[in-house]
């Protein structure tokens, strides 16, 4: 790491601290990544290049050291023409004007580059995360919705980005809970790394009804099917009716969709994952996480040793 | 008599937008230096592969330039222009086809020339730097292969995506972030195809230009490599009657370097 000791001879250097206290900085900055506390990445981030900087600093020193420093009049090869004005710069000016003529075309340089690049790229960056709606969306009366069957439920998330939108969830209709209906809303995402995930039973494609828009395209459709769970046919991950793992790749159970009940619509909300389901049906235990991205573990050792910040939307 | 004079005159007429050239910019001098530069006397067919390699990559930005010409980056309308191009124009089914196979054909002989310099020794000093440039440039190439794949937009093209994506969003610390940034959201949109598109004909063959920019200056810089058998490059005299070799099966041709001699 430090250069300057080859013969070994010359000058030992003591032992500095200042690694140790780079390293810590790092270290800070880790477990803030891996907890998602952005003030300890901030104080961490702070510590490491305070230390850095000053063991930069320390080593660059050292190594100036063994070189040759020139004597102090600071000639430049530019600046070096004639005797007279060397003379001159050596004695009038601690600042010289070429020095500054280099910094102000450097700085403004930088400043311009700046100024016309952080745009597109904050742009290409923020356009990712920000401006991201949810839309609820309406998936017709529960009565399309016959007690203990699943339906393949294939909707427009989002209309006006309109085909390249369409997703399927696995909806069935738990019965009542109490006083309130049940529904169990499966993504069809497979956790493994997001194929979609069909379901092992006949499907009753002669029952299928469609609703079409203005346009006649279709923006819903509902399929009923009895599967007796749901397998991915691009790795093998398998899943029961509840959406638990059971065989294969996937980290974790399918994700469920949140809904809500508007005047006697089943109204679809956001997606959320899930570690695990406890029971079956509207009895069901759900542990519920925040959306993660397929092949995330939500819970585990893992979850704590392969950070993976969650989808922002 | 009278042909030798209309032979000048031809040559004169050659050589005068040449000169004119020359004189101005010395761009005659500099493509003579980099085509009939030294190179070593056993350097052998292995070693076109690089060239082999840039003449793919230059049939990949030659047929992609004519196919953005009729492709259309928006959900509703990519899948049937590209059958469009295949089906209706005029050798488009031939340009895509290029273009399609090409990419594989590149892909392989990246490997190949990769392989050569690898066994060859070639990577050493002072040609590390080349190596690393080689490196970014096999990377790019891998994600030229993988935006390509998108642009299509079949079905083969959204779910392999969507498994590439979730690949992505699977490394560490900034694995989601990266994904979210590439994809312009948390799922594969209308806004991706469009990225992938202008990461797939503007971002990535721009760098892939620079960068075989800097390793061809590399090359005609530090000049050819021998083959680890060299006898040119190990100082043997090929006057000298050849050494009758051991009889030996191996990858490598056999070598007298580093025995003791007879």
């Amino acid at each position: 790491m430090e250069p300057g000791q080859g013969d070994g001879k010359s000058q030992v250097p003591g032992p500095s601290l200042l690694p140790v206290a780079f390293a810590i900085g790092l270290v800070i900055v880790l477990v803030g990544l891996i907890i998602s506390n952005w003030i300890a990445v901030g104080i961490g981030a702070v510590i490491a290049f305070a230390f850095g900087g000053v063991w930069i600093r320390d080593i660059s020193a050292k190594s100036a050291v063994g070189e040759e420093e020139p004597p102090p009049p600071p000639t430049r090869p530019g600046a070096a023409v004639s005797p007279a004005t060397t003379a001159a710069i050596t004695e009038g000016e601690r600042y010289p004007r070429d020095r500054f003529l280099e910094g102000a075309t450097l700085g403004l340089g930088a400043l311009i580059g700046a100024v016309v690049t952080i745009p597109p790229l904050g742009l290409l960056a923020a356009s990712g995360f920000e401006g991201q709606s949810f839309h609820a969306v309406n998936l017709g009366a529960l009565e399309e919705f016959p007690v203990g069957k699943f339906m393949i439920t294939t909707f427009v998330s989002d209309p006006d980005a309109g085909e390249v939108s369409r997703r399927t969830a696995y909806i069935r209709n738990n019965g009542f809970l109490g006083k309130l209906p049940s529904f169990t809303i499966l993504s069809n995402h497979c956790a493994h790394l997001g194929c979609p995930v069909q379901p092992n039973g006949p499907v009753d494609t002669a029952q299928k009804k469609e609703v079409k828009d203005k346009q006649g395209n279709i923006v819903l459709s509902l399929t009923p099917v009895q599967p007796a769970g749901f397998g991915c046919p691009c790795h093998g991950g398998q899943y029961d009716t509840e959406g638990n793992r059971t065989a294969g790749p996937p980290v974790r159970a399918l994700d469920r969709y949140t809904y809500s009940i508007v005047s006697g619509h089943l109204v679809l909300g956001s997606a959320f994952s899930v570690a695990k389901v406890e029971g079956t049906g509207k009895d069901a235990k759900i542990k519920k996480t925040r959306l993660q991205f397929p092949g995330q573990h939500v819970d585990g050792p893992e979850f704590w040793l392969w950070p993976i910040p969650e989808i922002r939307t | 008599m009278a042909k030798t004079d209309r032979r000048k005159q031809a040559a004169a007429l050659v050589l005068y937008p040449l000169d004119w050239l020359e004189e101005r910019s010395g761009l005659v001098g500099g493509i003579k230096y980099f085509l009939f530069r030294k190179v070593p006397g056993d350097t052998g067919w292995a070693q076109t592969l690089g060239s082999a390699t840039l003449t793919a990559f230059l049939v990949q930005a030659i047929t992609g330039v004519i196919l953005a010409m009729f492709y259309k980056p928006s959900p509703n309308e990519a899948y049937s222009s590209i059958q469009h191009i295949t089906n209706d124009v005029t050798f488009g089914w031939l340009v895509r086809g290029m273009h399609r196979w090409g990419a594989s054909v590149f892909i392989i002989l990246l490997f190949f020339h990769m392989a050569r310099v690898f066994l060859y020794g070639a990577y050493k000093y002072p040609r590390e730097l080349n190596w690393i440039i080689g490196v970014l440039l096999l990377i790019l190439g891998m994600f030229e292969g993988f935006t390509g794949y998108l642009l299509p937009f079949d079905q083969t093209a959204y779910w392999a995506t969507v498994v590439g994506m979730n690949i992505t969003a699977n490394g560490p610390f900034v694995g989601g972030i990266m994904a979210q940034i590439l994809q312009g959201g948390p799922d594969i949109g209308g806004d991706t195809l469009a990225r992938f598109y202008s990461l797939h004909m503007l971002v990535a063959p721009g760098l892939i230009f620079a960068l075989i920019g800097l390793h061809l200056y590399l090359v005609v810089r530090l000049g050819v490599t021998s083959p680890p058998w060299s006898k040119e490059a190990a100082g043997a005299d090929y006057n000298e009657p050849e050494p009758e070799p051991p009889a030996r099966a191996g990858l490598v041709a056999p070598t007298t370097r580093g025995r003791p001699t007879p």
